[in-house]
């Protein structure tokens, strides 16, 4: 205990007691008057209000963020739409309200009722949304009964629309209603129970700036429900518009391209990683989500084997076949394996400790270099260079070149494919390599997985001379009013491993492809430009010779898939594109023509839409 | 051995203070719980709150046996122990509502954030009571009880439960100014702080969080959640006018427009039905309970006690200035209960913790150490 003397102590405490006491007297003094001016000054007001127990609280949707193509052009806005609520405090009789509803709408009673049991009774002044979206003959039957509808009232409410229905629906996604996990994790502070949050593509990934924000009215309304005055209004904030990079005509034509094949189409600008086309066959119409699909569209999209809700860009992944030599040829020649003048010779095999590895074309290239084993994608040659180069070396230059690995793109469920080394043969199976799997991993067959946006990242940075780049889709958000909320720079990932030696020799190789005699993809040579490429075939299924099948659609899903990669112009690229068709045999004659045609759309080449020929390939 | 003095001397005063409140408290849950009950017999929240109020005044009597100088000597005892149980919230605490703040023993759940404020306030009383100047305070004496006050906000806070996290910081800092501190000092604490809010503001908070505290500082941004809450609430107080609607008779009460009526919002079922008049005779009884507890606070003639009584009661009087002012819209919404009104158990036994203590240092208000 301090030694204060006994009077002083005393002194102290009263001094300080007192000054407590001041304070705790304000305090009092306060919360009576506040108490005097509400129960006293408003308290008429405030009486009638509790007697007609009129305030109600009326919710304001913002409006979502709009979407633009590259060019401006609008592809996803909002649409009014018209839900049917009730409120129980306003309605007489429910079971007759709603019975005269039914019939009225030509909804089932039972349905409605429904509605109104799952949302309980505690709350009489809540509206409770009966159906959501009525179509506008309904709307017209029950605004004209109006007056025999008491506690039945339209909300209008904005609606997410989908202008070009089924296009770029992957990339674009689609809404979802937000569940009592989410909205209990505290992340989304601004969504309420029936909202509808972005569930996929880019409506997801930017849905923190799509949103906006919600405001709401505090209504005094009389006993039939019409609106007296307004107690207090926060106006909502709409959400931000995205632009993306998507180019919308070329997008239409691939789909279109794609027609009712499986399949999938990237295209990139080189320069940047924008991508100008992400389509994804079969796809799904996203105003089928709009205020919950229904169990039918959902078993059909679910059940449809093309699986039109998987984003085959980016979330199927195929054996890159053909289009895989691109890589061999960079690793074999940066480790100095093979160099530009060497020939290997091509008899249509390659004998391998007693086994015959066999070249796509039966009799044999011949003496052929890199340049030209490229241009026709000789198995024999490439055979040779991976063998030579090793599994776990292709690995690292795969690796390097950007496959195997996520790229990054601001979508979800990005898939990594699959590079196999010795070490990941060992840990997944507790097997030894086998030498022979090399060669098969060196013209793209075996263990090895990539994603059509994989292939198109790579192609696009062979075509820039070897910068890897992140896929842009979003260039810029913008406020409502136009002002830049944050721009997306282009953002790079890597760079190819290769010298300029190697690459020139590379893209002399797929240039070859396309504009060489024997290159495998000459069919889809246009006049005006140079192209590069590459094709690819993956085996689905090692048939047996002369094996026939009985059921059409299983001969179907038993074929190759066929791969093409290619960028424009050879010299200056400016598209990169990679195309695959699911079990559409031959890259040359079912992807090749695809890209053509993009890239022609693409630089505005004229001439007529003639249909390129077809050659085999390997 | 038995000091008959004890029985002399105890406080009876305060005694039917509590017992007035209490009895007010229990009738104003009965018409807020009982509203749109289309049960047989008592509502069961009504019953519960009963066994908790039963519960609490054993506690409260169990409290007066012993002097409650002890407590000074077991301080460190009793603050490491809430402390310890404040982290075991993190490892065995159960969830509820997006945060774990109940640890259960054997079937009874307590909330270790709310004995932390009876820990924290006798702590701090035992700190300063060997501290005491005319002068006040200076930045080192400061140091020791800042360090025993953050820890458990710390812990708090982070449950995320902020209003009890602030609610310990009102508590401190009452205590603290009671005890006196250097004006030099209070002067530099606040420039300080000034500084280092706009840091943590742009710094340190995710943008979810700052919405969260720019709502409980401003409820018109969320006009549909606690903006509502407080509309209704004063509809209803205001529509109470002088005299009420009667017992039972509270329209906005009964038809469901007030959210969490049996709780933190339990003051405008009163005000609704009992007017002006039961709402004045409610303040009074608080005013009258604060200003008994700063009497006790004077007459002890033991720093400590002296100091623990003004802790208790300052933790008594912030809870009334915040619910009350939260209900008639004077101050951000925030999740705080009505003493011994509100439905609570953490609440009710607390509060009787509080009470008994009290009561204690005011039967023993004449012994000096």
């Amino acid at each position: 205990m301090v030694d204060l003397p006994k009077t002083k102590e005393r002194d102290w405490m009263k001094q300080r007691v007192m000054a407590a006491s001041l304070c705790v007297l304000i305090v009092f003094m306060l919360l009576f008057f506040r108490l005097v001016y509400l129960q006293l000054i408003k308290g008429e007001e405030y009486h009638r209000l509790s007697e007609t127990n009129c305030v109600r609280l009326k919710s304001i949707k913002p409006s979502r963020g709009l979407i633009f193509d590259r060019h401006g052009e609008l592809l996803v806005d909002n649409r009014p739409a018209f839900d049917l609520v009730m409120v129980l405090e306003d309605t007489g009789s429910v079971p007759d309200t709603v019975s005269l509803l039914s019939s009225l709408i030509d909804e089932p009673y039972v349905d409605l009722m429904e509605q109104i049991q799952k949302a309980g009774t505690a709350a009489f002044y809540k509206p409770i949304v009966l159906k959501k979206d009525i179509s506008r003959d309904q709307l017209a039957v029950v605004e004209a009964h109006k007056f025999d509808l008491p506690g039945i009232y339209v909300e209008i409410e904005p609606t997410r629309h989908y202008i070009y229905p089924e296009t770029a629906s992957h990339l674009l996604g689609y809404l979802g209603e937000v569940n009592k996990k989410e909205l209990e994790s505290g992340m989304l502070p601004h969504v309420r129970a029936g909202d509808h949050i972005g569930r996929y593509g880019v409506e997801k990934s930017f849905e923190s700036y799509l949103q906006g924000r919600r405001g709401g009215r505090q209504v005094e309304v009389d006993v039939n429900g019409r609106v007296v005055q307004e107690l207090k209004t926060v106006a909502p904030v709409p959400g931000h518009n995205l632009h993306l990079t998507l180019d919308l005509p070329l997008q239409q034509l691939a789909e279109d391209l794609l027609e009712d094949r499986d399949g999938a189409v990237v295209a990139l600008n080189p320069a940047n990683g924008d991508v100008l086309v992400m389509a994804s066959n079969p796809g799904f119409d996203q105003n089928d989500f709009i205020g919950g699909i229904s169990t039918r569209n959902w078993q059909a999209l679910m059940n449809n084997p093309g699986r039109p809700m998987i984003n085959k860009t980016i979330q199927a992944e195929y054996p890159p076949a053909s289009t895989y030599k691109i890589l061999t040829a960079i690793a074999a020649l940066e480790e100095k394996k093979i160099d530009g003048d060497d020939t290997t010779f091509c008899p249509g095999f390659y004998m391998f400790r007693g086994r015959r590895y066999h070249c796509w074309r039966r009799h044999g290239h011949g003496h052929l270099n890199v340049v030209d084993a490229l241009a026709q994608s000789c198995d024999v040659f490439f055979y040779l260079a991976g063998e030579k180069t090793g599994v776990d070396a292709l690995a690292q230059y795969a690796n390097g070149c950007g496959l195997g690995r996520p790229t990054g793109i601001d979508l979800d469920h990005e898939r990594q494919g699959l590079i196999p080394t010795s070490a990941w043969k060992r840990e997944r199976f507790n097997e030894a390599w086998f030498p022979g799997e090399t060669l098969s991993i060196s013209i793209g067959q075996g263990f090895n997985l990539v994603t059509p946006l994989q292939m198109a990242v790579f192609t696009a940075a062979i075509a820039n001379g070897g910068t890897l780049y992140r896929p842009r889709i979003v260039t810029a958000v913008k406020d409502v009013n136009g002002h830049l909320v944050r721009e997306m720079d282009p953002e790079i990932t890597g760079g190819i491993p290769a010298g300029r030696q190697t690459l020139d020799l590379v893209r002399k190789g797929l240039t070859e492809v396309v504009e060489g005699d024997r290159g495998t993809a000459r069919s889809i040579r246009i006049k005006q430009i140079e192209m590069a490429g590459k094709t690819g075939t993956a085996q689905v299924f090692s048939r047996k010779t002369g094996e026939k099948f009985d059921n059409e659609n299983q001969k179907r899903t038993l074929r190759d898939h066929a791969w093409f990669v290619c960028y424009a112009p050879a010299e200056n690229p400016v598209i990169a594109i990679a195309v695959i068709i699911e079990h559409g045999e031959h890259g040359s004659s079912a992807a090749a023509p695809v890209a053509g045609t993009l890239v022609k759309k693409y630089l505005g080449l004229p001439g007529p839409e003639e249909s390129f020929d077809a050659a085999p390939e390997g | 051995m038995f000091d008959r003095r004890l029985i002399e001397h105890f406080d009876w005063g305060l005694l039917v203070l509590i017992l007035l409140i209490a009895g007010t408290g229990l009738m104003v849950l009965y018409s807020a719980v009982m509203a749109g009950w289309q049960g047989t017999g008592l509502h069961y929240l009504f019953k519960r709150q009963l066994i908790w109020m039963g519960g609490g005044a054993a506690l409260m009597t169990g409290i007066l046996v012993f002097d409650f100088q002890k407590l000074n000597k077991l301080n460190l005892f009793i603050y490491a122990a809430c402390v310890t149980l404040l982290v075991g919230v993190y490892f065995f605490g159960q969830s509820g509502g997006g945060s774990q703040r109940w640890i259960s023993f054997g079937g009874i759940s307590v909330q270790p954030s709310e004995l932390m404020k009876i820990a924290l306030i006798i702590s701090l009383a035992s700190i300063y009571a060997t501290k005491v100047s005319p002068e006040g305070l200076n930045f080192r004496q400061l140091l020791k009880p800042a360090v025993f006050c953050m820890i458990p906000v710390g812990l708090i806070v982070n449950q995320p439960d902020l209003g009890t996290g602030l609610m310990l910081l009102l508590i401190a800092g009452a205590i603290t100014l009671f005890v006196k501190v250097e004006k030099k000092v209070i002067l530099i604490l606040g420039g300080l702080s000034g500084c280092v809010l706009p840091v943590v503001w742009f710094f340190g908070l995710k943008a979810y969080q700052k919405s969260r505290i720019l709502t409980f500082l401003d409820p018109d941004r969320d006009p549909l959640g606690t903006g509502y809450h407080i509309i209704q609430s004063k509809i209803a107080i205001g529509s109470g006018m002088i005299t009420g609607k009667g017992f039972l008779q509270g329209t906005q009460n009964a038809l469901a427009f007030l959210p969490e009526q049996h709780t933190d919002f339990i003051l405008s079922v009163l005000a609704e039905e009992w007017g002006l008049a039961g709402c004045t005779v409610l303040l009074i009884l608080y005013f009258l309970l604060i200003c008994w507890g700063l009497n006790i606070a004077y007459n002890c003639r033991n720093l400590f006690g002296s100091i623990l009584a003004f802790g208790i009661t300052s933790m008594i009087f912030w809870q009334i200035f915040i619910n009350v002012g939260m209900v008639m819209g004077l101050m951000p919404v925030v999740g705080m209960p009505l003493p011994l009104v509100s439905y609570g158990g953490s609440s009710v036994i607390t509060n009787m913790v509080g009470f008994g203590i009290l009561l204690n240092i005011s039967m023993r208000r004449f012994y000096t150490s």
